[in-house]
């Protein structure tokens, strides 16, 4: 299975630029999952990989091959529309046929496909329906067949679950990721939806504006972000962002907040060379916050904060602290989270390792 | 018709003025239409004998066919008479190959300006936008200097050439804008999937034709059969059609005019549309109504 890469692509229609020198490899057998705010330019990339738009300037590769200049049949990729664009004159079985039409194949080798996809994607008792009288999720299942079939290397998904309800979206998901796993195309798969992106994705690309923001497996861009975008795009609840003042006292980092606490930052994870006197984010992802310590323990950031409010979510529950005049959330326990009125005092640790630290003036991490 | 449910529960409501106004209009509309109609059926199926008293409203005294057999079979057209039928069947071999090569030819070209990157496309489809307007009358003359210099004026062939070639502007236009409410997917995943133009064409967008394709075909088959203009300038002898025909015969004939004879021949003229009409009818509300396609 195929590598692709984009080498300094530039996408612009008219004079609006939509991706301005974009480098971004996939390696074979990798799903990666593109993941960016609307009209940041995950589309147009699929489109362009697909040949189904020019690019401006750049070059495309799909293993050893320059396929810039290629139409997209001869492309050697299969892609799944964010409308699933079936053939509303076509049965699901012609559908499916038709997906191979470019190929000139052997009757038998085409009954063979066919028959595999249903049999995959249980589609055996609707072989002889329109797409019109079919439910979302069946729509669903075909589109994909339709780009299975051509045991095309490369597989493109735009958004392909976006339509359906949450319960239908997971089986999905989990028929997508078994299908990567037991045939191992190379896939791209586009989509907002963060849960999505973390749980299928091998490499995930965090777009926004056009530009890569981030690319790395989901491990590293979860616990890692690399800019301040990354880090309150990535997460839901999202992580929490505290301004402070960067200070080196006796050799010692210290993160001073708007409030006048301070931080230690000693035994913070910075990437670079510590640079005094700066304005920086202090980034904390609510579930890392250790609820009911007391004293101070080794390694760990004490606070004493008023609770605002507390919010059950399902399965957790998430309590915002006042934390100089802003909202610092932290995941608890719902059993814990029923004790805590609004007004309460709390007092919670948060690991010094698992800091974020973002400078404010690039949106970096440092 | 939908609404007919909602109508029951309802009180039936007080004519007023303005209802009535509104019911005498189209009365008279109605009337307008069917007075003549009425005055021509009935002339039809009478004997001169009647005709010649003058009460033209009158039902015939004895019904009969011998004017319509006689306009078909025997009636004299210029200096041959042999009736309508030779002017029914050049109608016929006109319709045909106009049809098949009108809409043929712009229903590719809706499909490639509609669906396909196509350099100048937009100035196409301007261009084409003003020649829908032209006038015939206006390029008659060098139509006719065109077909001569082809070899083919006086000759059927010129004839469904002119039709053609006057219809595919419209005709490209209405199926260019058909063709661009399709979503542009489908399309996208008909490329990747095989990428011929003609495959696509023949497998997908044409399945998908079927509503415009009926109203497209009555409106030709109801403009090239009801044609005179184009039959009388660009045919020749025994080339022409029935409405050529048609007009000779009530015209040229010379002595009494016949005219239950002429009414029937009116009559033959007018049905071929009128039968389309209805056998189409359904389907052409249908394609009217159906604005875009949902899949
Ligand atoms: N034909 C076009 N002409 C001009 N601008 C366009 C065109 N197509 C797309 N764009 C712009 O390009 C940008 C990227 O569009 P794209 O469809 O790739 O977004 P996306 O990331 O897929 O968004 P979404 O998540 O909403 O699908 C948008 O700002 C859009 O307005
Ligand atoms: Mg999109």
């Amino acid at each position: 299975m195929p590598r692709v890469s984009f080498e300094h692509i530039v996408k612009r229609y008219g004079n609006v630029t939509v991706l301005d020198g974009l480098n971004l490899a996939v390696e074979d057998g990798d799903f990666l999952v593109l993941l960016g705010p609307s009209g940041c330019g995950k589309s147009t990339l699929l489109n362009l990989i697909a040949g189904l738009q020019d690019v401006t300037s750049g070059r495309i590769m799909i293993g050893e091959r320059d396929v810039t200049e290629l139409d997209p049949k001869d492309r050697g990729l299969s892609m799944v529309f964010q409308s699933y664009a079936l053939y509303p004159t076509k049965t699901v079985e012609g559908n499916l046929r038709f997906g191979l039409s470019a190929r000139k194949l052997p009757k038998a080798e085409v009954n063979k496909r066919v028959k595999w996809a249903a049999d995959l994607l249980q589609l055996q008792p609707l072989m002889r329906r329109k797409p019109a009288a079919l439910s979302g999720g069946q729509r669903q299942r075909v589109a994909i067949g339709r780009a299975l079939v051509k045991h095309a290397e490369v597989l493109l998904f735009d958004e392909p679950l976006s339509n359906l309800d949450a319960k239908l979206r997971t089986e999905m998901r989990l028929e997508i990721k078994k299908l990567h796993d037991t045939l191992k195309p190379t896939i791209v798969y586009v989509t907002h939806d963060q849960i999505e992106a973390m749980t299928m994705a091998t490499k995930i690309a965090v777009m926004n504006d056009g530009e890569i923001q981030q690319f790395g497996t989901p491990d590293d861009v979860y616990e890692n972000p690399a800019n301040l975008f990354v880090a309150s795009f990535i997460g839901s609840p999202a992580m929490n962002l505290a301004a402070a003042t960067l200070t080196v006292d006796g050799g010692q980092p210290l993160a001073t907040f708007a409030d006048g606490s301070a931080m230690s930052l000693t035994d913070a994870p910075f990437d670079n060379d510590v640079q005094p006197d700066r304005e920086i984010m202090v980034g904390m992802r609510p579930e890392h916050f250790v609820m009911d310590a007391t004293g101070s323990a080794a390694g760990h950031a004490a606070f004493e904060l008023p609770v605002r409010m507390v919010e059950r979510t399902g399965s957790d529950a998430l309590i915002s602290l006042d934390f100089a005049g802003e909202h610092l959330f932290v995941r608890a326990e719902p059993d814990r989270a029923v004790k805590i009125k609004s007004g309460d005092a709390v007092s919670v640790h948060y690991p010094i390792a698992k800091l974020n630290l973002f400078d404010v003036q690039t949106g970096q991490r440092l | 018709m939908t609404d007919a449910p909602v109508m029951y529960p309802r009180k039936p409501q007080r004519i007023k003025g303005r209802s009535i106004a509104i019911i005498v209009f189209l009365s008279m509309a109605a009337l307008f239409f069917c007075i003549p109609l009425y005055v021509l059926v009935v002339t039809s199926f009478k004997e001169m004998e009647q005709i010649r008293e003058g009460a033209i409203f009158s039902l015939p005294a004895r019904w009969t066919w011998e004017a319509w057999s006689y306009a078909w079979f025997d009636a004299c057209s210029g200096l041959t008479c042999e009736g309508l039928r030779q002017g029914f069947w050049n109608s016929v071999a006109i319709l045909g190959p106009s049809l098949v090569a009108s809409i043929a030819l712009s229903m590719v070209t809706g499909y490639a300006l509609a669906l396909w990157k196509m350099k100048w496309a937009g100035t196409f489809l301007f261009v084409l936008f003003l020649c829908a307007f032209v006038p015939f009358q206006i390029i008659m003359y060098p139509l006719i200097r065109l077909t001569v210099s082809l070899g083919i004026y006086g000759s059927m062939t010129a004839i469904v050439f002119v039709h053609t070639a006057l219809a595919l502007p419209v005709l490209t236009l209405i199926f260019r804008n058909f063709y661009k409410d399709i979503p542009e997917d489908i399309i996208k995943a008909a490329v990747m999937d095989s990428g011929s133009f003609w495959r696509i064409f023949i497998e997908i967008i044409l399945p998908m034709s079927g509503n415009i394709l009926i109203v497209v075909l009555i409106m030709q088959i109801t403009s090239i059969w009801n044609d005179y203009l184009i039959g009388v300038t660009f045919g020749g002898l025994g080339t022409k059609p029935m409405t050529v025909h048609l007009a000779n015969m009530v015209t040229v004939s010379t002595g009494t005019v016949s005219y239950n004879v002429n009414m029937a021949a009116a009559l033959l003229t007018a049905i071929p549309p009128l039968v389309i009409y209805f056998v189409l009818g359904k389907f052409f509300v249908q394609g009217i109504a159906a604005g875009a396609i949902k899949g």
